[in-house]
């Protein structure tokens, strides 16, 4: 008898493998902090808007990964960029484990190991240069001066100076594979 | 809120990709006596980046509402995740067991010239509508309802979740603000399937696919409930409801045509304002014009 293999789902976790330390991690990071509290009840993953259409985006699994410390696997995913951030399993969730801010308390630290989706970085670069993630051009302002609504700024120089104190870009790191 | 003057937040998406919104909701604003101070200072609202760096969003969040404190000024916004990005800031930012946080951004921003300080408060313009204004004080300005017209509600998400920082203004699992608002207007909110969704456009830079296919669902089920238009209070709910309508007509070979207005410019339309100078409606992706005609013909069945 053959099996069908999903490649997604290891069969077996080496115990070697598991950084049980990576909820700890998570834990400390600012929206991670009810992790521990998950029981795995699926609330999120039923309600979720994304799985409904795409499952690779499956918010309990995730959260299992963790507790579990796959954590080379769930910091390398694609996964973790899937939510869409709706709150739908924040306000459900029975264990209040605040998964929307957790998702995001991940997506910070993978961010830290090296893993940002391009698209994410390319928002990085395009504050820092005109204060908003969209360029406001002269186009823009004639249109609005045409209807009789006050001008934007160009640009907003200030976001650039408040990211230089914050220091993201110490916190980018060039992820191998991205080069 | 209690003040009689409010700055307008607008955000990124609004000042490039909504300027129907903008407009109508400055006009609608503008009949109800609600008076504007613009803030040209004012940048992305910091949320982009919450996913990325905690603190360097909490900084950008926290200099827009320092801009508005320093001047005294209570903030009305228009796009939702803005609203609960703000929020959620302030929220954080004003809880006394984060004093080292607000201590650690106070310093950041220091050497820029600002300082935050708490008390400045946030509200999206469609809340302020319901709790502010009141419907009761709307139907006073209401001069061409538009009776007969079905119109489908978008909450979206950030509007009303988290619950828990936008104080119980409304029910996160039923809420009612929009669909009271739609029928002040005269016209009818219709319940469809699914109605919380979400547009999906928290990931349409990352997975297209996924997004688009977020959206085919809401519209099937608006489809569904026969609606004749849609109408939202975010602008990156109009981009994947409005702007995306054809690519999921052409993408899964169906057919949809749903008008999606921004609330602001359906509620204008029964202020008898006018639809293109006035609201913009050219700028709306899916032709609004055959819902107007619609309009009309009701007003005219009904002399």
């Amino acid at each position: 008898m053959t099996e069908k293999k999903s490649p997604s789902i290891k069969k077996s976790i080496n115990m070697k493998d598991l950084d049980t330390n990576f909820k700890y991690e998570v834990a400390k990071e600012h929206g991670g902090e009810h992790i521990k509290r998950c029981f795995a009840c699926g609330t999120c993953t039923t309600i979720c808007p994304v799985f409904s259409v795409n499952n690779k985006y499956n918010p309990r699994k995730i959260i299992r990964m963790i507790l579990l410390g796959l954590k080379d696997e769930v910091l390398n995913s694609d996964f973790i960029w899937l939510c869409s951030g709706c709150y739908s399993c924040y306000e459900l969730c029975p264990r209040d484990v605040k998964i929307t801010h957790l998702m995001n308390a991940i997506r910070n630290i993978a961010v830290r190991e090296g893993h940002i989706p391009k698209p994410m970085e390319a928002g990085v670069d395009l504050l820092e240069k005109y204060g908003r993630l969209l360029e406001v051009s002269e186009f823009e302002n004639t249109l609005r001066e045409k209807k009789g609504i006050p001008k934007l700024n160009l640009t907003i120089p200030d976001v650039k100076k408040v990211l230089k104190k914050t220091e993201i870009h110490k916190l980018i790191k060039k992820s191998e594979k991205d080069e | 809120m209690s003040k009689q003057k409010y700055t307008l937040f607008i955000g990124c998406t609004i000042s490039v990709r909504g300027l129907n919104y903008e407009l109508s909701a400055r006009k609608v604003a503008e009949k109800l006596g609600i008076e504007f101070v613009d803030i040209q200072e004012f940048s992305c609202c910091g949320f982009p980046l919450s996913s990325i760096h905690h603190n360097s969003a909490v900084a950008i969040a926290a200099r827009n509402l320092a801009l508005a404190n320093a001047k005294n000024l209570d903030i009305i916004t228009l796009c939702s995740a803005c609203t609960g990005y703000l929020t959620e800031v302030k929220k954080l930012l004003e809880n006394k067991t984060n004093s080292k946080l607000l201590k650690d951004v106070n310093t950041k921003l220091k050497d820029l010239g600002y300082k935050y300080e708490k008390g400045v408060k946030i509200k999206h313009f469609a809340r302020f509508l319901y709790e502010d204004i009141g419907v009761e004080k709307i139907k006073e300005h209401i001069k061409e309802p538009l009776t007969g017209i079905k119109v489908a509600p978008h909450y979206g998400c950030h509007y009303i979740k988290p619950s828990e920082i936008f104080d119980g203004f409304d029910n996160p699992i039923h809420p009612q603000s929009l669909d009271r608002l739609i029928d002040v207007t005269g016209a009818t909110p219709v319940h469809y399937r699914d109605k919380l969704q979400c547009c999906g456009g928290g990931i349409l830079a990352v997975n297209e696919e996924t997004s688009v296919k977020m959206v085919k669902e809401k519209l099937d089920h608006i489809k569904d409930a026969n609606a004749d238009a849609m109408t939202l209070i975010c602008p990156f709910c109009s981009i994947m409801y409005d702007e995306f309508q054809p690519t999921v007509e052409t993408t899964f070979e169906t057919e949809y045509k749903i008008p999606v207005l921004y609330y602001p410019q359906l509620l204008g339309l029964a202020f008898g304002l006018d639809p293109k100078k006035d609201l913009a409606v050219r700028k709306n992706q899916v032709k609004v014009q055959p819902l107007l005609e619609k309009i009309e013909n009701l007003r005219g069945g009904n002399v």
